[in-house]
C-alpha cells in the first residue's frame, strides 16, 4: 500500500493519545530516573492501540516487583497479584473468559525465579497469554539483589564478590517449554519493541517477549556504569543483535550478544480452544 | 414435586455434588491425597455444564487460577489436604485482602509435613484461622456426615459469595472416603446465593466502595474496569500508604464477618438441655461422640454434645453459654489440642475443659469418649 507524502505528514502530526490508556491520576509512576520500564509501557500501549484491542476486553495481570506496578497506571481490568503468581491468576481469567485478551507484565525475578514453575507450565499449555518479561537482571524493588538473569561476575547486594550463578536464557527456556511465540526486544530499540509486542499480541497461543531493560539505580551503580544511557548503549544496543542481521554476521561478531526480534513462531492448537472443542464435545457426548 | 434421587456417595463425591449445585463453574487444583477425588469429579462434571477445570502445576497455581476464575465472574473452588493447604496460605491471604470469593476444601490428613497421607486428622483447624500472615477474617465449616458435606459445600459457596471472602470446608480423611446414602437435591431445595453486582455506572464504581460493608464485585471484562491488588488499598482498589485508610480497611474485612457471625454460626446440640458434662467436637470425632452420648445416657449419665458446623468464626456464644451450666466440656480432637485452646479461652474458667487427643492416624472411638466423660461424674 502506498501513501502520499501529504498523508505521511498527517499521520506523523497526529500525536498518540496515551491518556486514552493511562490512568492519569495514578501518575507519576514509581520508576527511577533512567529506568526503562516507562519506555516498555509506552511500546505496550502503542502495540495495544495498533492491535485495535478494546480496553474493557483487556486484563493486565502482574506479580510483584517494579515492572509489576504497571497495571496500576493503565485503564484496563488490572490485577496486581502475588510474587511469581501472575501467570496462574492470568490462566484462571483466560480460561474463565477466553474472549478476553490477557496480558501479563512481570520481571525476570518474578517470572523466572519465584514464578519459574508457573512460567514453564504456562508455556507448555500454550494458553493464549501475552507475557512481557521486563528483564533488568536485578531485584529492584528490594534494592538490587542478583536475579536469574544477572550475568556471571556481576555485582549485586547479595553477590558482592561477583555472581557465580549462570543466567537463564529466557527465550530458550520459553521455547523449550512449549511457547509458540518467543521474541526479544530492548528498551533501546523502541520502534522494534512496539512491533514485536504487536506481533506477540496478535499471535494465538503463549507469547513471551523478553525485554532487556536496564536498572541504572541498582545494577548500574553496583557495576560501575556511569549513566543510564551508557547502560542502554552497552547492554541493550551493543549487547544485542537483531536476529535477521545476525544471519549475515560471522560468529565472532555474535559472541556474547543476545538475539533480538522474533526468535520462534509456530502455529499450534491453543489451550482454551482445545478445551472448548475437545473436552466440551467429548463431555457432552458422554452421558 | 420432582422425585428425589438417592445415591451412595463418598464424602469427596458429595463435595462435588454440592459444588455443582451451588453453581461452581471453575475448578483448579493439584492432586493430593485424600482430596483427589474432588478434582477427578470436577474434571468430569464441569465441562458438561460449560464450566472450566484445570489441573495446575502446583498447589499455589491451583488456588491462584481459581482466584482468577472468580475475578472473571465464575464461582470457583479448589481442594487440597494439609501440605497443599500450607502452600495455599499465601493466596488465601490475598483473597481475604482483595476480597475475592472462593471455596477451599481441605480434607485433613495426618501431619506435620507429609505426615500420614492416608490417615485422618483434624490438625488444620488453627491453620484455617491463622495459616496466612496478617490479621484476616476466617470462615471454616466442619461437616460430620457425607450428606452434610454436600449441604455445607453449598453453604460455603453462599458465604463466600455473600461475604466476598475465602471460605474453607474442613473435614477429615474418614469423611472424605466414607460412603453414605445422599439425597441429590432438586433445584430449590437449597438456597443458592450469588455475589452482588454493581448497580452504579462503571465510572462511579469502586470495588471497595466504603458506602458498603461488603461492596459489590464486578467481574473482569464486564465493562467495569478496576484495579485489584494485594497491597493495602483505598476504596478504588489502588494502593495507599494512608494509615487511616489502612486501618479502616483492615478493620472492615474483620468486621464484615464479625458483625454477621450469628448468621454464619451453625451448631447441632444433642441432649444438652440437662447435660452435666458436654462434649465439644467436629467431623468424624462427632460421630463417635454422638454414639458415646447415647451410651452414657443409657448408663444414666447426663452427657450431651455441642457440635459446631462452623468452627470459624469460633462459636463463642454457644460455648460461653454452655460453660456456665455444665461441670465440664470434654474436647476430643484428632490433634494435640487446637479446639481445646479455643474452648478454654471462651469458657474463662466457668467449667473444667479437658481435651482428649489422638494423633496416631486412628479415629477417636466412642469408648474413649465414654470413659473420659465418666471421669467427671
Amino acid at each position: 500500500m502506498s501513501t502520499t507524502v501529504a498523508e505521511k505528514k498527517e499521520k506523523v502530526s497526529v500525536p498518540f493519545d496515551y491518556n486514552k490508556y493511562l490512568r492519569p491520576n495514578k501518575l507519576p509512576h514509581i520508576w527511577c530516573p533512567g529506568c526503562g520500564h516507562g519506555i516498555v509501557l509506552k511500546a505496550m500501549l502503542r502495540a495495544i492501540d495498533k492491535a485495535g484491542l478494546e480496553k474493557d476486553n483487556i486484563a493486565l495481570v502482574s506479580g510483584i516487583g517494579c515492572s509489576s506496578r504497571t497495571p496500576g497506571y493503565v485503564d484496563f481490568n488490572t490485577l496486581h497479584t502475588l510474587h511469581g503468581r501472575a501467570l496462574p491468576f492470568a490462566t484462571g481469567i483466560k480460561l474463565a473468559k477466553p474472549e478476553m485478551k490477557v496480558i501479563v507484565v512481570t520481571g525476570d525475578g518474578d517470572a523466572l525465579a519465584i514464578g519459574g514453575n508457573h512460567f514453564i507450565h504456562a508455556c507448555r499449555r500454550n494458553i493464549d497469554l501475552t507475557v512481557l518479561v521486563f528483564t533488568n537482571a536485578t531485584y529492584g524493588m528490594t534494592g538490587g539483589q542478583y536475579s536469574p538473569t544477572t550475568p556471571l561476575d556481576a555485582i549485586a547486594t547479595t553477590s558482592r564478590y561477583g555472581n557465580i550463578e549462570p543466567p537463564f536464557d529466557t527465550c530458550e527456556m520459553a521455547k523449550a517449554s512449549g511457547a509458540t511465540f518467543v521474541a526479544r526486544g530492548t528498551a533501546y530499540h523502541t520502534i522494534e519493541l512496539e512491533k514485536t509486542i504487536h506481533e506477540a499480541l496478535t499471535h494465538k497461543g503463549m507469547s513471551v517477549v523478553d525485554i532487556i531493560d536496564a536498572c541504572p539505580t541498582y545494577f548500574g551503580r553496583a557495576n560501575k556504569f556511569k549513566s543510564a544511557t551508557q547502560m542502554m548503549e552497552e547492554i541493550e544496543k551493543d549487547g544485542t543483535v537483531n536476529v535477521k542481521q545476525a544471519a549475515n554476521l560471522p560468529p565472532e561478531k555474535l559472541a556474547g550478544k543476545m538475539l533480538r526480534g522474533v526468535l520462534h513462531k509456530v502455529e499450534k492448537p491453543e489451550y482454551c480452544e482445545k478445551y472448548d472443542i475437545l473436552i466440551k464435545e467429548k463431555a457432552s457426548a458422554k452421558k | 414435586m420432582a422425585e428425589k434421587k438417592k445415591k451412595l456417595l463418598q464424602g469427596n463425591e458429595a463435595c462435588v455434588e454440592g459444588a455443582i449445585y451451588a453453581g461452581c463453574r471453575f475448578y483448579s487444583g493439584y492432586p493430593i491425597t485424600p482430596s483427589t477425588e474432588i478434582a477427578e469429579g470436577m474434571s468430569v462434571r464441569l465441562p458438561k455444564l460449560g464450566g472450566k477445570f484445570i489441573q495446575m502445576e502446583d498447589e499455589i497455581g491451583g488456588i491462584a487460577a481459581a482466584l482468577g476464575g472468580s475475578l472473571a465472574g465464575l464461582k470457583s473452588m479448589t481442594a487440597t489436604s494439609g501440605p497443599g493447604f500450607s502452600l495455599k496460605q499465601e493466596c488465601i491471604g490475598y483473597a481475604c485482602l482483595a476480597e475475592i470469593p472462593l471455596v477451599i476444601v481441605d480434607v485433613m490428613r495426618g501431619g506435620p509435613s507429609t505426615g500420614y497421607p492416608t490417615g485422618p486428622s483434624q490438625s488444620d483447624i488453627m491453620q484455617a484461622k491463622w495459616g496466612t500472615h496478617g490479621d484476616h477474617p476466617a470462615i471454616a465449616l466442619t461437616p460430620s456426615t457425607v450428606p452434610e458435606i454436600l449441604s455445607e459445600t453449598i453453604r460455603a459457596f453462599n458465604l463466600a459469595e455473600q461475604f466476598r471472602t475465602p471460605v474453607m470446608v474442613l473435614y477429615d480423611e474418614i469423611l472424605g472416603h466414607m460412603r453414605e446414602p445422599v439425597t441429590i437435591p432438586n433445584p430449590g431445595d437449597f438456597v443458592v446465593e450469588d455475589r452482588a453486582k454493581p448497580e452504579v455506572k462503571p465510572e462511579e464504581y469502586h470495588p471497595y466502595d466504603d458506602k458498603f460493608l461488603i461492596a459489590p464485585l464486578a467481574p473482569f471484562g464486564s465493562g467495569y474496569r478496576f484495579h485489584v491488588t494485594g497491597l493495602n488499598h483505598k476504596q478504588d482498589g489502588f494502593p495507599t500508604n494512608d494509615s487511616k485508610m489502612i486501618r479502616e480497611n483492615n478493620e472492615r474485612i474483620m468486621r464484615k464477618v464479625h458483625v454477621n457471625r450469628e448468621s454464619i454460626w451453625k451448631n447441632e446440640e444433642v441432649m444438652l438441655d440437662d447435660a452435666e458434662v458436654a462434649i465439644f467436637t467436629i467431623g468424624s470425632t462427632a460421630r463417635s461422640a454422638r454414639f458415646a452420648v447415647n451410651e452414657l445416657r443409657k448408663a444414666g449419665i447426663k452427657a450431651g454434645l455441642l457440635r459446631p458446623l462452623t468452627i470459624w468464626p469460633f462459636p463463642e456464644r454457644a460455648v460461653a453459654e454452655l460453660s456456665s451450666r455444665v461441670k465440664a466440656i470434654i474436647v476430643p480432637e484428632m490433634n494435640l489440642g487446637q479446639m481445646t485452646l479455643e474452648v478454654e479461652r471462651v469458657a474463662k474458667g466457668r467449667c473444667a475443659v479437658e481435651g482428649r487427643f489422638r494423633v496416631d492416624g486412628e479415629p477417636i472411638t466412642p469408648s474413649q469418649i465414654f470413659h473420659e466423660v465418666r471421669k467427671y461424674l
